[in-house]
């Protein structure tokens, strides 16, 4: 099973990459812990997850070919 | 209709016609804040011929503005955003009405400006007005045209506009709270590529324009995220948070949208407490605006850019510290990281130079 995890804005600052795929994610809670081991900076940063372009606000079951979106607020103006 | 000449253009479009037009003339609408996102929307809008337009920003015109804010010249640096624009804006359209409010917002004037509009265009460039915004336009009900921008990206979106929907989506839908201080750089620390603004701006000014006729449709409830250097965009449909408590008048009037919620023991001095505490020998002044950053100022004893700062927090000296920045916030939350790593006596100027210069 592979998905595809898009990071937004200062998210890419974090993870050095604008995307990356992953394989064996059950679901969103689960890729937010693998994200926040790998990469630590994630534990203290404002994001909020999109799958296939829909806004999740709870835990999500993740299918082969998902597009998971990680988008911060901006504030600049 | 008078100007018919003028607004030909749009006019002839199909689906616009005269009726288009006299639902702009009809229009009401407030744009906070005449920075990089607000001087396109007010050219785009002017121009378009919407009835009524409020222009709200206290900020002063610097020469670090006028690679995007372009409605802005050289001449006029130092003198107030909002009076300039409303004399070129009076140039551009004369037909219509610009209403003049020189001052930033707040809980206390807020309500009672948004009231008298249709229609509210968050171009604002900090988190606190961000969020006070909105809770505002949530108690009045009324629609928020949403920019921002970060360095090479924009978002664009349309809030609470109910259609068919139990509830309309607001901005604490997409993030409950407000970033910490510092979690998320400004555009004076990350920067920002001039035409980006431009961009989001005229994005947000063609949303309040199809909002107003009722053509095509408006990105109500989605985000729309821009990518220049990839130019590309992307749009994500806004979920609602299931059981939400809709701010009303007096919480919205309680909240405390300013950064010093965040910030415990950390004292703001005004302008006349920090000239007073200069006169002292031992007393230090640190600025931790970027080094790019305007005016030069000849009373600060070292500047270390907040970008720098925890990595040069040994070069500060053992003395009574006051920090200082653009406008008192950056310096609010450097203010607290020193305090937290050095036991010193510390503040921050409030309103920062802006105040100081005023």
């Amino acid at each position: 099973m592979a998905l595809e995890v898009l990071y937004f804005g200062s998210l890419v600052d974090i993870t050095g990459l604008s995307k990356q795929e992953f394989t064996s994610i059950a679901d969103t809670d689960s890729l937010v812990q693998q994200l926040q081991t790998d990469y630590p900076a994630l534990r203290t940063t404002k994001f909020f997850i999109a799958v296939n372009q829909q806004m999740i606000q709870s835990n999500k079951a993740l299918n082969h070919g998902d597009i998971v979106a990680l988008m911060p607020p901006f504030s600049g103006g | 209709m008078a100007d018919k000449e003028r607004y030909l253009r749009q006019m002839i479009l199909p689906g616009f016609g005269q009726e288009a037009q006299e639902k702009l003339l009809a229009a009401k609408v407030l744009i906070v804040g005449v920075g990089g996102l607000g001087c396109p929307v007010l050219q785009y809008l002017v121009g378009a011929g919407v009835g009524k337009i409020g222009i709200m920003d206290g900020d002063k015109i610097s020469l670090s503005n006028l690679h995007r804010q372009l409605l802005f010249s050289e001449i006029e640096i130092g003198l107030l955003k909002v009076e300039q624009a409303f004399i070129k804006m009076k140039q551009l359209n004369s037909g219509i009405t610009i209403e003049q409010y020189p001052f930033y917002i707040d809980q206390k004037n807020a309500l009672e400006i948004i009231s008298k509009f249709d229609i509210v265009i968050d171009a604002t460039d900090n988190f606190a007005a961000k969020y006070l915004i909105n809770d505002a336009c949530v108690v009045l009900k009324k629609p928020l045209v949403y920019g921002a921008v970060s360095r090479f990206e924009g978002q664009v979106a349309v809030f609470n506009f109910a259609t068919n929907k139990e509830r309309a989506i607001n901005y604490r839908d997409l993030f409950p709270e407000a970033p910490k201080l510092g979690e998320i750089p400004s555009c004076e620390e990350a920067g920002v590529l001039g035409v980006l603004p431009g961009i989001i701006g005229a994005m947000q000014a063609a949303e309040a324009v199809k909002f107003i006729t009722g053509l095509g449709r408006v990105l109500n409830g989605k985000l729309y995220h821009y990518n220049l250097l990839q130019a590309q965009g992307y749009e994500i449909e806004i979920t609602p948070i299931d059981k939400v408590e809709e701010i009303n008048e007096h919480q919205f009037l309680k909240t405390n949208y300013e950064w010093d919620c965040e910030i415990e023991d950390v004292p703001e001095i005004n302008v006349a407490e920090f000239n007073k505490l200069r006169q002292q020998p031992e007393f230090f002044v640190l600025d931790v605006r970027e080094k790019h950053e305007y005016p030069k100022i000849d009373f600060s004893d070292a500047q270390i850019p907040m970008s720098e700062l925890q990595n040069r927090m040994a070069e500060i000296p053992d003395k009574e510290i006051c920090i200082i920045c653009h406008q008192g916030i950056r310096s609010l939350y450097a203010a607290q990281q020193i305090s937290k790593k050095r036991n010193l006596k510390v503040s921050s100027l409030k309103g920062g130079l802006t105040a100081y210069f005023k």
